[in-house]
């Protein structure tokens, strides 16, 4: 029975066949076990918008909510505080938020004080170099970190320094100003994030 | 009664008459270099380190609760109630310390004395794999206890991927299962840690102890002892420079795993934490995703690749050249036999221009250390004055310090490729022969 001719031709293809409907297998069945480390339903479920009073809130204090597992800072920002803004934009990154930083806030929110209303700021408190949460240094008072320290943030990770407005100063790791999340005003004290005005998320 | 043992030796040999060619092989015939000193404690105990590692860890998780909720509580519950349970995680605590520093420096002796160049180039590659598998498998450990430096630890580690261009942000929720570190994310690096990492490491150790007994182990001469005279007293035709594993080396290594375990035991009993070394006091506060801790490090043993991180700034709007930088700073050492191609092996018999590199090389890399703890930050005020600007002050530091660390590469592949080096005669056989 044993052939005396091999047909090394059809050998080949044989093999190759196999080995490439093999190889498509393998893939396919991958596919599943690495679809499977996607965040679930339940994590994708638990992003609602929050909605926070500002009463009580003083100027100069800030408050820390939760929204999506994420810190929101939310802080009433002084005079003061806004006077010194202008002042820091040639030691900035992107001073005007339309560079580097031109997705990290909503256009309403792209202008001088990177908020709507003036003096309060509402910032996801995540470090733009590698997501740690910023502390909040209010104080104009000279710093280790910095002699000339207008009031802002810095991140105890890296060292990385904001300004009053979440703007990321020159020199420091992180690349971008801090983000700004959608969210409107449903009265003159109440804030609600997650949403804007129109209700786009 | 020794006839029982006789026949069940000749009942198994039967069987599987490859077992005792295979044990002669790796002990009682595999000639090592008689002039072994103490940098070659380190393998061995390394492998110690690993046993230990396994059985305290199977012990560990009879207790532990891989899950948000409870994993914090449970560690809490293994320290406080469960019957010995502070001594089986102290130990794995420790271990895990002294298993970098046994790493570092078997890691160390290779480079000094040549171990990674030609042919062991194989040896020297299965066990940078070993590094980087021991690396992810500490980094994953370290999220378990899911105390607030855990949960910061994994947020940064995790956002290193995240600085990708493009797929960076998708990548990261990958990893993390959830937008942030949360359940889903603890039990996976659980099943990682206690599971997929272990069985690779396993593999890779038997790969790296079966590549090094192909080619045979260097010494601190860099000779190679097979091209040296033949004939020993167990043997005419295996290396005369050559002594059997076991006996002579298993009990030269027994003496260094009494002095090792002394060290060990003292830690493990008085000082545990090493001063927040080992175990950093801000992980006794359980992990909370909107206050990250007021100075967050990783453990002493990622520092000096982590200030790397931090001393390159971002540009053109990404964060991504400091992780490049870290990664790269491990991708060179995987490259050494390339990069140092000088013929000889030995730090003994090698230019004064190597001596001075490598020791500048250790330094920078030791202060690269201190500034990922931040020390730099503790100790620039009191010996320049409290008034300097620490960031600045750390930045330049730190950069010069990163320089040096690749430029020890750029100056070893110049000084090797172009022939730079002017070597010292190499003795045809190790120094300590009868």
């Amino acid at each position: 029975m044993a052939n005396e001719v091999v047909d090394h031709g059809r050998r080949r293809f044989l093999t190759t066949a196999t080995a490439v409907v093999g190889g498509v297998g393998i893939v396919s069945a991958a596919v599943p076990f690495i679809k499977s480390w996607e965040p679930s339903a339940r994590a994708k479920a638990a992003g609602a918008p929050v909605t926070q009073s500002l009463k009580k809130i003083e100027p100069g204090q800030q408050l820390i909510i939760g929204w999506r597992s994420l810190p929101v800072f939310i802080v009433n920002r002084t005079p003061e505080q806004l006077a010194a803004l202008p002042k820091q934009d040639p030691r900035l990154v992107d001073p005007k938020s339309d560079g580097s930083s031109a997705e990290q806030q909503p256009t309403y929110a792209q202008n001088g004080t990177r908020s709507i209303k003036p003096e309060w700021l509402v910032m996801v408190g995540i470090c733009t170099h590698l997501g740690c949460v910023p502390n909040y240094v209010g104080e104009m008072k000279p710093e280790p970190f910095d002699p000339n320290w207008q009031g802002g943030y810095y991140c105890p990770c890296h060292h990385s320094r904001y300004d009053m407005a979440g703007r990321v100063y020159q020199g420091v790791p992180a690349p971008k100003n801090m983000q700004i999340p959608p969210y409107h005003f449903i009265d003159d004290t109440t804030v609600q994030i997650g949403v804007d005005a129109k209700g786009n998320a | 009664m020794a006839n029982v043992f006789v026949r069940i030796g000749d009942w198994v040999n039967e069987r599987a008459p490859g077992l005792a060619p295979t044990y002669r092989k790796h002990m009682t015939e595999y000639y090592a270099p008689k002039n072994f000193n103490l940098w070659y404690y380190f393998g061995s105990l390394a492998l110690l380190v690993l046993v230990n590692q396994i059985v305290t860890g199977i012990f560990l998780t009879m207790n532990y609760d891989p899950s948000a909720a409870g994993a914090f509580d449970s560690v809490q519950y293994i320290m406080r109630d469960v019957e010995w349970g502070w001594l089986i995680r102290y130990m794995h605590t420790t271990g895990a310390s002294l298993f970098f520093v046994v790493v570092f420096l078997h890691m160390f002796r290779g480079i000094m004395y040549g171990s990674f160049k030609k042919p062991r180039e194989l040896v020297w590659l299965l066990g940078m794999l070993i590094f980087l598998v021991l690396m992810a498998e500490a980094f994953m450990g370290y999220v378990l206890p899911w105390g607030n430096m855990s949960f910061w630890g994994a947020k940064v580690i995790v956002s290193l991927f995240g600085t990708i261009p493009k797929i960076g942000p998708g990548l990261q929720e990958w990893i993390m299962g959830d937008f942030l570190p949360a359940d889903a994310t603890l039990n996976r690096f659980f099943a990682l840690h206690v599971i997929a990492l272990p069985i690779v490491l396993l593999l890779l150790v038997v790969l790296h102890l079966a590549a090094l007994h192909e080619v045979g182990s260097n010494n601190p001469d860099g000779v190679d002892i097979k091209h040296g005279p033949k004939g020993n007293r167990w043997d005419a035709l295996k290396p005369a420079d050559g002594i059997p594993f076991h006996p002579y080396y298993t009990v030269k290594d027994l003496a260094g795993v009494g002095f090792f375990l002394l060290i060990a035991a003292f830690i493990i009993f008085f000082a545990p934490t090493f001063g927040g070394w080992f175990l950093e006091h801000d992980n006794s506060i359980a992990a909370n995703n909107l206050v990250t801790p007021a100075q967050i490090k990783p453990v002493w043993y990622f520092t000096a690749f982590y200030a790397i991180v931090r001393m390159i700034p971002s540009a053109f709007g990404t964060a991504v050249w400091g992780v490049l930088g870290m990664f790269g700073s491990i991708a060179l050492l995987f490259a050494l036999p390339w990069i140092d191609v000088g013929p000889v092996k030995s730090i003994r018999y090698r230019g004064t221009g190597y001596k001075v590199a490598l020791t500048i090389f250790v330094i920078a890399f030791l202060c690269l250390m201190a500034i990922g703890m931040d020390l730099t930050d503790e100790y620039f005020p009191k010996i320049f004055g409290a008034d300097i600007d620490i960031t600045l002050w750390d930045n330049v530091f730190g950069r010069i310090m990163t320089l040096t660390y690749f430029g020890f590469f750029v100056f070893l592949w110049l000084y090797t490729h172009l022939g730079w080096e002017k070597t010292k005669p190499v003795p045809d056989r190790v120094t300590t022969h009868d």
